[in-house]
C-alpha cells in the first residue's frame, strides 16, 4: 500500500455577466456639505467585497482619497435600480456606473472649484489628497471640505453625478445558438499537486498553483481572497460536497454541516496564485467579473492529478474514497 | 493590516495597459471586515420588532403526490399558532422568476394546490406566536396523500412513458423556443467526425451540490403604518425581490420596500425569491410583523442547490492534437420547477465547447424536471460542471494522443478574432498566456514554440 502523487492541469474561461434580458445597474453619487460623497446603491454585498470596490472607483474617478467616499446600500426606497449581485456582473456593471455618476460629480466640482478659484476649469487638477489646484501650481488651490461648503452656501450646487451601465438584452438564435450573452471572460490556469492512499482511497490536494487573467485587479487582496476562497470552494466540490450522495437516489442527504462535509483546516493546500491583466475596453478600469470562476478550474484539475497519481479515471464528482477504492479494484481486477 | 496578496506580472499585456491611479490597484481594507469578524455587522435577523410572528412550513413527505386532504385541526389547536396559510390565501400563488424577462410559464405554486412534486415542497405555512409553537403546529399538520410514479433520473425523465413531473410544462423538459433543448449548431461536426483521425467520447456527471451561506435564506417582513411593507431581507437582488413578490401579492409595487445589502454569502442560493411572498402574505393578514427564515436543514435540501448535471462529449480528434469537432450533449437536472435553471442551461450552451477555437461544434443542452428539490443558481451557473467535464476531456485525449496536457490546451486555445460556437469574436483572450504562466511556476518546460504562441497572433498554429 503506498502514497501515490500527481499533478493535474485545468484551464477554463469565464464569463462576466449573463444578459438575456437586458442587464442594467445605477448608481447616484452627491457630496455632502462637507465634501463626502455618498454613492447611493441598491446592490448587495455578500461579502465579496462591492461596497470596497465602489467606494474605490469613485475616489479614484473624482481624484479624492477613499476616506472622502461613503457607500449606501441597499435601500430600494432610496437606492436606484440594481438587477442584482450574481453572474460575475458586481464589479463590472455597478463600477462602471459608479464611474460614470462619479465622473459627472467630479466636472460639477471642477465647475464650482474654477468659480472659486476664478481659472478656467479645465486648467484644474486633483491631487488625490482633496486638493483641486490649478495644474502645474501649488497656490492656486482649494480642499473639497472648502469646496462643498461654497458649492452649496454660496453657488448653490449640488455637486452630484448618475451613472448607468447597460448591457442590452440578447435574445438567442433558437435554431443556431447564436447570442451575445456577455461583456468579457476572464481565465484562468490551475495545477493541482495531489496525494492518493490507495488503501483507503482517500486525496489530500498538497499544492495548488492558480494564474488568473482577470482584466485588472481593483483591489490585489480581495482578489486574491476570491481567488484563494473559490479554490478551496473548487477543493470542497471536488472531493466531499453534494447534498444527495447516491444521487439520482434521494436518500441519505445531509441536514447539517455534521453531515454535509467540507474541507477542515488540514484539508487546506498551499496556494501559489499569480494575476495577469489584459484590461478590458468596457471593464471599469478594464476590470473582468472574478466572483464565481474561481471554484472551477480547481475540480478538473485535481481529477487529472489523481488520474496521474493513480490511473484512476473520475468521472462523477464528488471524489469520494469510495469512488477511488472502486476505481483501483477494477484496475486490479478485483471489481 | 495583514493580509495575503498574489502577485501580478504586468509584463504579458504591457502595451494595452495604463497604470496612473492612486487607488485603483491598491489594497484598501475591505469595508466590511472590522464589523464582520468582531460581530457587530448587522443582518436581516437583527430586525427584532415588538410583536414579531414566526413563520414555520409544512413540508411534503413524498416525492410525487396527489394531495387528497389537508386537516388542520391539531395545528389550529397548538397554543401560540395564531394562523395558517394554504394556497388559497396567497393572491396569486404562482412564483414568477423568469416572467419580467418573457421567460414562461410560471410553474411553481408557493403553496401547493393538488400536488406535491418534491420531498420537502411547502404544504402550508404555520404563523405563531414563538418559532417554538410555530414548529409544533407545522408538525401537527396532516395531510393525505396519493402516491405517484416518480422519476428521479435525467434521461429516464426524457424517456417516453415517465411520470410527469410537472403540468404546467406538460413534458419533462423545458421548450426553448419550440426546441426541446438549447442548442447550439457550427459547422458539421457529423463531418469532422468522419475526416478525424480519432473520435472520443466520454459521459461525465454530478450531483446537487449547496451554496452553504453561512446565514440561511431568509426575511423580516413588518407592516408599516402608511399600509407599505418593509422587507427586512438576504436576498441577493433587492429589486429582484421586490417585483416578483408585487406580482405575487397583487400589490402595487410602491408598497413594498425591500431593505438588505448585508449578507452573509449568498453563492447563488439567495437569487430565487422564495421566502418573501408568503411572509408578505402573512404579515398583510395578520398585520403584524412575521420572520421566515429557513433552518439549517431546509437550506440543504429544500432551498435549490447547484443542478446535478450529465454531461457526454464527443470529440473529433487529428494526430497533431488538433480538435476539429466537438459534440456536447448536457442534461441539467432542474428538480421539479424551472426557477433559473432555463437560463442556467443557455449560459451552459453558450460556454460550449470550452475555451478553444473548434470549427464544428454541436450542443444540445437539456433542461430536465425530475422529482427532487428545484436546483437554481449557484457560483459558476452553468459553467462549473461544464469544465469538469470539458478539462477532463482535454487530460484524456492529450493522453489518448500520448501529448503534453498543456501543448494540446496551447494548441487548440482560443485567440483574438476567433468566431466562438455561439457566433461571437473573441476579444481580449488571454488562455494562451495563463497557460504558460502556469507552466512556467510549476517548472512545466514548453518548447519555444509553444512558450512564443500569444493570444493576440497566430503564431504557432
Amino acid at each position: 500500500m503506498a502514497k501515490l502523487r500527481g499533478r493535474g492541469y485545468a484551464s477554463v474561461n469565464y464569463p462576466t455577466g449573463m444578459n438575456l434580458g437586458g442587464d442594467p445597474s445605477q448608481a447616484l453619487i452627491h457630496s455632502t456639505t462637507t465634501g463626502t460623497f455618498v454613492i447611493t446603491l441598491s446592490s448587495v454585498d455578500l461579502g465579496q467585497g462591492i461596497k470596497t470596490i465602489a467606494a474605490q472607483c469613485a475616489a479614484e474617478t473624482l481624484g479624492l482619497p477613499i476616506e472622502n467616499v461613503l457607500v449606501d446600500t441597499a435601500d430600494t426606497d432610496t437606492g436606484p435600480h440594481c438587477m442584482g449581485t450574481f453572474a460575475s456582473r458586481g464589479t463590472h456593471r455597478v463600477g462602471n456606473a459608479v464611474i460614470m455618476a462619479a465622473a459627472e460629480a467630479r466636472g460639477v466640482m471642477l465647475e464650482v472649484a474654477a468659480e472659486e478659484l476664478e481659472v478656467d476649469a479645465a486648467d484644474l487638477e486633483t491631487d488625490g489628497t482633496g486638493l483641486i489646484k490649478l495644474k502645474g501650481s501649488d497656490e492656486k488651490s482649494i480642499h473639497i471640505t472648502d469646496l462643498a461648503l461654497a458649492a452649496h452656501f454660496k453657488h448653490g450646487r449640488t455637486i452630484s453625478g448618475r451613472g448607468i451601465f447597460l448591457k442590452e438584452p440578447s435574445t438567442p438564435v433558437p435554431e443556431t445558438g447564436e447570442m451575445d450573452p456577455d461583456s468579457c471572460q476572464a481565465h484562468a490556469c490551475t495545477a493541482a499537486f495531489v496525494e492518493v492512499d490507495d488503501e483507503t482511497g482517500v486525496v489530500e490536494v498538497l499544492e495548488l498553483y492558480n494564474v488568473y487573467e482577470i482584466g485588472r485587479a481593483l483591489n490585489p487582496a480581495m482578489a486574491t481572497q476570491q481567488v484563494e476562497g473559490g479554490a478551496w470552494m473548487g477543493l470542497s466540490h471536488a472531493l466531499f460536497e453534494t447534498t444527495e450522495p447516491y444521487y439520482p437516489r434521494r436518500d441519505h442527504g445531509p441536514r447539517d454541516f455534521a453531515e454535509y462535509l467540507m474541507p477542515g483546516p488540514a484539508d487546506i493546500p498551499v496556494q501559489h496564485s499569480l494575476f495577469l491583466e489584459r484590461p478590458a475596453g468596457n471593464g471599469p478600469y478594464g476590470a473582468k467579473g472574478i466572483g464565481e470562476m474561481t471554484a472551477n478550474a480547481p475540480i478538473p484539475a485535481i481529477a487529472n492529478a489523481v488520474f496521474d497519481a493513480c490511473g484512476v479515471r473520475l468521472t462523477a464528482m464528488p471524489f469520494t474514497p469510495e469512488r477511488v477504492l472502486r476505481g483501483l479494484d477494477a484496475l486490479r481486477g478485483n471489481a | 493590516m495583514t493580509y495575503r496578496l498574489a502577485p501580478i506580472d504586468k509584463s504579458p499585456f504591457a502595451a494595452e495597459r495604463e497604470d496612473d491611479f492612486t487607488v485603483i490597484g491598491s489594497v484598501v481594507q475591505r469595508s466590511d471586515a472590522r464589523g464582520h469578524v468582531t460581530g457587530r455587522t448587522e443582518f436581516f435577523e437583527d430586525v427584532a420588532p415588538p410583536g414579531l410572528l414566526h413563520l414555520k412550513m409544512h413540508r411534503s413527505a413524498r416525492h410525487h403526490a396527489r394531495i387528497r386532504g389537508v386537516d388542520l385541526t391539531e395545528a389550529l389547536a397548538v397554543p401560540g399558532v395564531v394562523r395558517i396559510l394554504t394556497h388559497a390565501d396567497i393572491p396569486n400563488n404562482l412564483y414568477t422568476p423568469l416572467k419580467l424577462i418573457g421567460v414562461e410559464p410560471d410553474d411553481e405554486p408557493i403553496l401547493a394546490v393538488d400536488k406535491v412534486r418534491y420531498l420537502g415542497e411547502p404544504i402550508c405555512a404555520v404563523v405563531a406566536e414563538s418559532e417554538a409553537a410555530a414548529l409544533e403546529g407545522a408538525a401537527r399538520v396532516r395531510v393525505d396523500y396519493e402516491d405517484l410514479p416518480a422519476v428521479f433520473d435525467v434521461e429516464e425523465a426524457l424517456a417516453e412513458g415517465a411520470p410527469l413531473v410537472n403540468e404546467y410544462h406538460g413534458r419533462n423538459f423545458f421548450t426553448y423556443e419550440g426546441h426541446h433543448c438549447r442548442r447550439i449548431r457550427f459547422g458539421d461536426v457529423e463531418k469532422a467526425f468522419g475526416q478525424a483521425d480519432h473520435v472520443f467520447e466520454w459521459r461525465y456527471e454530478s450531483a446537487p451540490i449547496e451554496q452553504a451561506p453561512t446565514e440561511t435564506t431568509g426575511c423580516v417582513v413588518i407592516p408599516q403604518a402608511d399600509g407599505r411593507l418593509r422587507i427586512h431581507s438576504d436576498t441577493q437582488a433587492c429589486f429582484f425581490t421586490l417585483d416578483n413578490t408585487a406580482l405575487i401579492l397583487g400589490v402595487p409595487f410602491n408598497k413594498l420596500r425591500i431593505v438588505g445589502g448585508t449578507v452573509g454569502g449568498g453563492f447563488g442560493g439567495k437569487v430565487d425569491v422564495i421566502v418573501e411572498p408568503v411572509a408578505c402574505v402573512a404579515a398583510m393578514m395578520t398585520d403584524r410583523p412575521v420572520k421566515f427564515v429557513y433552518n439549517r436543514y431546509e437550506e440543504m435540501q429544500v432551498s435549490s442547490p447547484r443542478a446535478a448535471e450529465r454531461i457526454y462529449i464527443k470529440d473529433a480528434v487529428m494526430n497533431d492534437g488538433r480538435i476539429i469537432g466537438r459534440k456536447v450533449t448536457l442534461y441539467v437536472d432542474s428538480g421539479a420547477y424551472a426557477r433559473h435553471t432555463p437560463y442556467g442551461t443557455t449560459k451552459a450552451a453558450a460556454h460550449m465547447p470550452g475555451p478553444y477555437s473548434i470549427p464544428n461544434v454541436w450542443a444540445d443542452c437539456h433542461c430536465v424536471f425530475t422529482n427532487r428539490t428545484p436546483s437554481s443558481a449557484m457560483r459558476g451557473f452553468g459553467v462549473t460542471i461544464g469544465d469538469f467535464a470539458l478539462e477532463s476531456q482535454m487530460d484524456r485525449v492529450a493522453r489518448a494522443l500520448s501529448m503534453d496536457p498543456l501543448q494540446l490546451r496551447l494548441l487548440n486555445a482560443y485567440r483574438d478574432g476567433d468566431l466562438k460556437a455561439h457566433r461571437k469574436v473573441a476579444e481580449g483572450t488571454a488562455l494562451v498566456e495563463v497557460v504558460q504562466k502556469a507552466a512556467e511556476m510549476v517548472g512545466h518546460e514548453l518548447p519555444e514554440a509553444y512558450r512564443r504562441m500569444s493570444s493576440t497572433t497566430r503564431e504557432g498554429l
